[in-house]
């Protein structure tokens, strides 16, 4: 019993509207990722979640229990913040322990929770330290496991990973998602990577100019997106968006191929070697469009190519609305194979 | 390693000179503060002390008497009324000034209607000349036309000299240096709780801990050093302050009022006893300075510093 619902969720700050009438819902054990751009508010939708905002509008129940005039306390949740708001004067134990200090658990209760919860998030070694002697990676553990001992069904987590370099990212990525299952909460994540959107999440929703822009499973996101700006917001690179006659195409960097006699003129202006593949950008009627290829490409930049890429993988979009055109799609395709 | 510095003389020569010159850089940097330091603080210190020595005759010549002074001073009932009343000034500023300060402090630290006008309230008092303060407060301990008299007269309470009666003196003096002294520690609590990162206290909130408990686990250890630093100012100010008693009572009636510092002045300036003046302002120092080793060499171990 620990599904999170939003309804109809608004709230402003004076004229800006940073929530603007979302609904989502986070199914018990799952977790959802609120995947946006700076100022798209989702790290507002999170507050509002949490009860550090309150909402103008609308409604939010966690597990069935409508919260919305709620305190923080009152709905049993635990938090990560992006800046683990760690107390700096109180030990990694007592940091770790505060919650349940607050709520008068016996010692003993408090003793083999904590020792638990250690061993869980690795730090049995240093409960003993300040927050201030211990690395980025440690800090960020602290935090997740002030939140884990709390046994809340509920947890919130402010882009937890912004603050660690690439290979911890990666690292804790994986360990969080992994928590998350293991002890089945629900959780709700809010990040600007879509990297970690896609490799975490059961269900993310893309926010934009405070409102949902598309919400679906991370694979519905990347092969159908409902909008150009969800094209241009996931993958690495994105979605190329061109412009041919009055439609939007989209098409993946993976399924461009790069062959002699291809339909697309291209002239190459950068390469970017990865290792695994090459990120070949190119320029096709004065617009760019990347074109992912395997290994060490040995394309120049200067040199003029053909592009091809198969009718099946085109996405189209309207121009005006920017919205998924899916019929056309298929229509597209016809015309394509007939021609 | 000695065998080393044998084998090759010449780098070893090459880096002695080197720290030489690293020394002498590091004394040419450090002059111009150290030669302030030495004219106006160290040199008159050990001149006074010096000075608490000796007497002076009316010729001018001096005269050793080792610690006479001392034993007079021991013998001075002036003296030891100064200090009991300067302890009992400074434990009745000190401690109700700086609570106050940090009330005020969380007060206007909420984001509310007004805020700037009540923190330049709270302010103003600090910015007023201590005479000119002085003055405010005799107009309001005056008798019988005075504020505060006439606040009694509405109850159909007789006039009182507040100023005039030992008993009251003290008390009088303190409230005024609280009013004085509370607004200006709270802008350094003010500055300090800003400083203080607001996710904090929401990581508190989501815990479950009411406002004090936050405050009292969280917000008041985190400004422990504000607090030190400003108690340490708080203890200086008490025996610093004196410009109150010219106006208000020159230490009396009947010595009452007299502080350490003002005892000094009239001993140094009306008495003309420079040396016995000189002996009291040893004993001074020697507060001072216990004041500031027990900060540096033990307060400052027990803070958390950010």
């Amino acid at each position: 019993m620990s599904a999170i619902t939003l309804n109809h969720v608004s709230k402003s700050w004076g004229a800006m509207r940073a929530v603007d009438d979302i609904s989502l819902t986070a199914d018990e054990g799952s977790l959802l990722v609120l995947l946006g751009p700076s100022g798209c508010g989702k790290s507002t939708t999170l507050r509002l979640i949490a009860g550090l905002e309150e909402a103008d509008a609308g409604t939010i129940t966690i597990g069935g229990v409508d919260v919305t005039r709620l305190s923080p306390a009152e709905r049993k949740i635990s938090m990560v913040f992006q800046s683990y708001a760690l107390f700096p004067h109180l030990s990694v134990a007592e940091n770790i322990i505060f919650g349940l200090r607050v709520r008068r658990v016996s010692r003993a209760e408090r003793d083999a929770r904590l020792r638990r919860v250690a061993d869980i998030v690795g730090l049995a070694h240093l409960l003993d330290r300040k927050p201030s002697q211990l690395s980025g990676g440690q800090r960020q553990r602290v935090a997740l496991g002030r939140a884990i001992i709390a046994e809340a069904r509920v947890c919130l987590m402010d882009e937890p990973l912004s603050n660690l370099d690439a290979k911890l990212r990666h690292e804790m990525r994986t360990e969080i998602r992994a928590l998350q299952q293991r002890l089945g909460m629900t959780m709700v994540y809010v990040t600007h990577d879509q990297t970690e959107a896609m490799t975490m999440a059961d269900r993310v929703v893309l926010m934009r100019d405070g409102r949902i822009e598309q919400n679906g499973s991370p694979e519905e996101l990347y092969n159908r997106p409902a909008t150009a700006f969800t094209a241009r917001f996931i993958g690495t690179p994105p979605m190329n968006l061109v412009r041919q006659g009055d439609h939007l195409i989209g098409i993946r960097p993976e399924h461009i191929r790069v062959v002699t006699g291809g339909d697309h003129a291209a002239r190459v202006k950068a390469v970017e070697h990865l290792g695994a593949d090459s990120i070949v950008l190119c320029d096709i009627d004065g617009q760019p469009i990347s074109v992912r290829l395997d290994g060490f490409s040995k394309v120049q930049p200067g040199e003029d190519v053909r592009l091809a890429w198969e009718a099946g993988h085109e996405h189209r979009f309207d121009p005006a609305t920017e919205c998924r055109l899916e019929t056309s799609a298929r229509e597209g395709r016809l015309a394509t194979s007939a021609g | 390693m000695t065998d080393l510095a044998a084998s090759s003389p010449i780098p070893e020569r090459r880096a002695r000179s080197q720290a030489w010159w690293n020394a002498v850089n590091a004394w040419l940097l450090l002059l111009p503060a150290a030669v302030l330091l030495v004219a106006f603080t160290h040199w008159p210190i050990l001149a006074t002390i010096r000075h608490s020595l000796f007497i002076t005759k009316r010729n001018g010549s001096e005269v050793f008497v080792g610690t006479d002074s001392y034993g007079a001073m021991a013998a001075d009932p002036i003296f030891w009324k100064a200090l009991v009343n300067n302890f009992w000034f400074a434990l009745g500023t000190i401690p109700t000034s700086i609570a106050l300060a940090l009330i005020m402090a969380v007060w206007v630290n909420r984001n509310m209607r007004g805020r700037g006008f009540l923190r330049l309230a709270y302010f103003t008092p600090t910015v007023l000349p201590m005479i000119a303060v002085a003055n405010i407060w005799l107009f309001f301990y005056t008798p019988d036309y005075g504020a505060l008299d006439q606040l009694r007269g509405l109850f159909g309470l007789g006039g009182w000299n507040w100023l005039g009666d030992p008993s009251t003196v003290m008390g009088c003096l303190i409230v005024m240096v609280i009013w004085k002294e509370a607004g200006f520690f709270m802008i350094f609590y003010l500055a300090a709780l800003q400083q203080l990162s607001p996710d904090l206290d929401e990581a508190a909130s989501i815990e479950g801990a009411s406002r004090w408990y936050t405050f009292r686990r969280i917000t008041f250890p985190l400004l422990m050093p504000t607090t030190l630093f400003v108690a340490i100012n708080a203890v200086i100010n008490s025996f610093k302050l004196v410009d109150h008693l010219v106006i208000m009572t020159k230490g009396g009636p009947n010595n009452a009022s007299t502080l350490l510092l003002y005892y000094i002045y009239e001993v140094a300036f009306t008495f003309q006893d420079s040396s016995y003046a000189a002996t009291l302002t040893v004993v001074l120092l020697t507060l001072l300075s216990a004041i500031a080793l027990l900060k540096f060499g033990y307060l400052d171990r027990r803070i958390h510093y950010q």
